[in-house]
């Protein structure tokens, strides 16, 4: 199987990898897929509170070639975006920008959702913080 | 001298064909381009003759008289006519077959449609070590068993079955025997008298010669074994296998079985020692790689390799200028990781992240230095990219992760 040329360049040039603290509030983490099928996505945003923006994100994953690429996209798609922004990234936009065949759709299925766990995660933390942040005011 | 690219190590799904070899054949493309089976005039003579010379050449190889060299359009054809000729004709013997999981799919598939026509198969599995023993045969052999069909050499990890031991075996139970040897013949000696083998698949492109064109070995004295047929027409070949001779491709055939007997020998000691190198280069720049199958009991020129928490595809892409088959569900058909893998008790995750190394004939050591070279550094880049690696760096236990399976 021939590869597109953005996959080839993300797949030699990844954007954004690396880890950030995961027990930093201001970080999501998600982590998708599994060992057992050939992928296994971590991608992480950190958000400004201020501006509810993304301003940083650093992905790690193992997978295919177009499993790579994917999620390096995934990563510089949502920097700079607000997390309603980013939740509207679709999958279909991932494919349609790497030139994705139809057997390896999947990748960008599991990138779209790699993005939608670490917003998740994201949320979940700052809520437990605001109901900390109450629970001391009250 | 710098390395020439891209770099073929893919030599267990071909081989290209030696320049001898296609020297043999080209005169018989176009002035020698008689039917060997017309019987009336100088170029079905001079056809036949070649022909002939070709069987003498490929009995030669495998320890066999001519007149049990069956040809046919390679191994698939020939694991078929093997496993239903032989299962259709002795079938009011009894209609139980013993094979292994791992087997080509050649053989899997014609004994799976046995199965459905009515006869038992009994599948053995093997230990870690991928080898197939004689005395799981022996365990699994019944009073109505009439045919067992076991690999010389697996084509995914290149270990070696213990046949002469399971021919033995057959002899004394008086059951037929037959081995797939199509990535065994030409690369180890090979005697089917002292293996106690009735039949025999192999295969010319695996050994330096041309595609579609192989052979069925069918032992003519003690016992005589017969077959049905599963083309019919013109009766060719004793009746086993109608259709006009492919001239070209079996004189190809023969000539490079005949290339394989006389620097088997030499050819094994070398290739042993290139595969050898590869191994220790990748396994002693890396932690965590894993060697598959019997280490010594072993085809002396492939190695198959896991390299966990990197994929199988994407360390494929990284090394993309060497050529190598991957167990990955990503580079098959079927998006199922290896099975063979798998029968070693491979975690499918294992599976995924394995590579097949075939050296041949035309590899040199330069390729073999270069390819250490990109391996370590393309795992050593896929690992630090990998969340998997990371997490094990961490000191975390992925088999206690309770992963969302998709």
């Amino acid at each position: 199987m021939a590869y597109s040329p953005k996959v080839i360049d993300h797949y030699e040039h990844p954007r954004n990898v690396g880890s950030l603290a995961k027990d930093d509030p201001a970080v999501g983490t998600g982590v998708v897929g599994a060992p057992e099928c050939g992928d296994v996505m971590k991608l992480q945003i950190k958000v400004d509170e201020k501006t509810g923006k993304i301003v940083d994100a650093k992905f790690k994953t193992f997978g295919c070639g177009s499993a790579i690429a994917s999620s390096s996209l995934a990563t510089e798609w949502v920097k700079g975006k607000t997390i309603d922004q980013a939740m509207a990234i679709k999958n279909t936009e991932i494919v349609q920008e790497l030139s994705l065949p139809p057997v390896k759709i999947h990748c960008s299925v599991l990138a779209e959702d790699a993005i939608k766990s670490a917003i998740a995660d994201y949320q979940k933390k700052a809520a437990a913080k605001k109901t900390e942040e109450q629970a001391v005011n009250a | 001298m710098p390395v020439k690219l891209p770099i073929y190590l893919d030599n267990n799904a071909t081989t290209p064909v030696d320049p001898r070899v296609l020297e043999a054949m080209l005169p018989y493309f176009t002035e020698k381009f008689g039917n060997a089976a017309s019987r009336n005039h100088h170029f079905g003579w001079e056809a036949e003759d070649a022909v002939d010379t070709a069987r003498k050449q490929v009995a030669d190889l495998i320890g066999a008289d001519s007149k049990e060299i069956v040809w046919t359009s390679g191994s698939t054809e020939s694991n078929n006519l093997a496993i239903k000729g032989a299962a259709d004709m002795y079938k009011d013997k009894g209609k139980h077959i013993i094979s292994a999981v791992h087997e080509h799919k050649a053989v899997l598939d014609p004994c799976k449609r046995l199965q459905r026509e009515g006869y038992e198969v009994t599948f053995l599995s093997p230990n870690k070590d991928g080898i197939i023993y004689a005395e799981q045969v022996r365990e699994v052999m019944r009073e109505d068993t009439v045919l067992v069909t076991v690999m010389w050499a697996n084509n995914e990890i290149g270990t070696v079955n213990e046949i002469e031991q399971i021919g033995k075996l057959c002899k004394d139970k008086g059951v037929i025997f037959h081995t797939d040897a199509t990535q065994y013949v030409g690369k180890l000696p090979c005697d089917v008298e002292a293996a106690g083998v009735d039949l025999l698949s192999a295969s010319a492109h695996k050994m330096y010669g041309p595609k579609g064109v192989g052979c069925l070995y069918v032992r003519r004295r003690r016992p005589r074994v017969r077959l049905s047929p599963i083309l019919d027409g013109g009766g060719h070949e004793r009746g086993m296998r109608s259709g006009t001779l492919n001239v070209p491709g079996i004189v190809g055939m023969g000539a490079a079985a005949e290339i394989a007997k006389n620097e088997l020998a030499d050819e094994a000691i070398r290739l042993k020692a290139l595969r050898d190198k590869l191994e220790h280069g990748i396994t002693s720049q890396l932690d965590h790689v894993y060697v598959n199958g019997h280490k010594d009991k072993r085809l002396p020129h492939t190695t198959n390799i896991s390299f966990p928490y990197v994929e199988g595809e994407s360390l494929m892409m990284a090394i993309k200028e060497i050529a190598v088959s991957s167990g990955s569900a990503c580079t098959s058909a079927s998006l199922e990781p290896s099975y063979v893998l798998k029968s070693l008790g491979l975690g499918d995750d294992l599976a995924h992240s394995s590579i097949r190394f075939g050296l041949g004939r035309f590899t040199t050591e330069e390729e073999i230095d270069y390819t250490i070279d990109r391996v370590v550094t393309g795992v050593r880049k896929l690992r630090e990219l990998s969340p998997l690696y990371e997490m094990v760096l961490e000191g975390i236990d992925l088999s206690k992760i309770q992963w969302a399976t998709h």
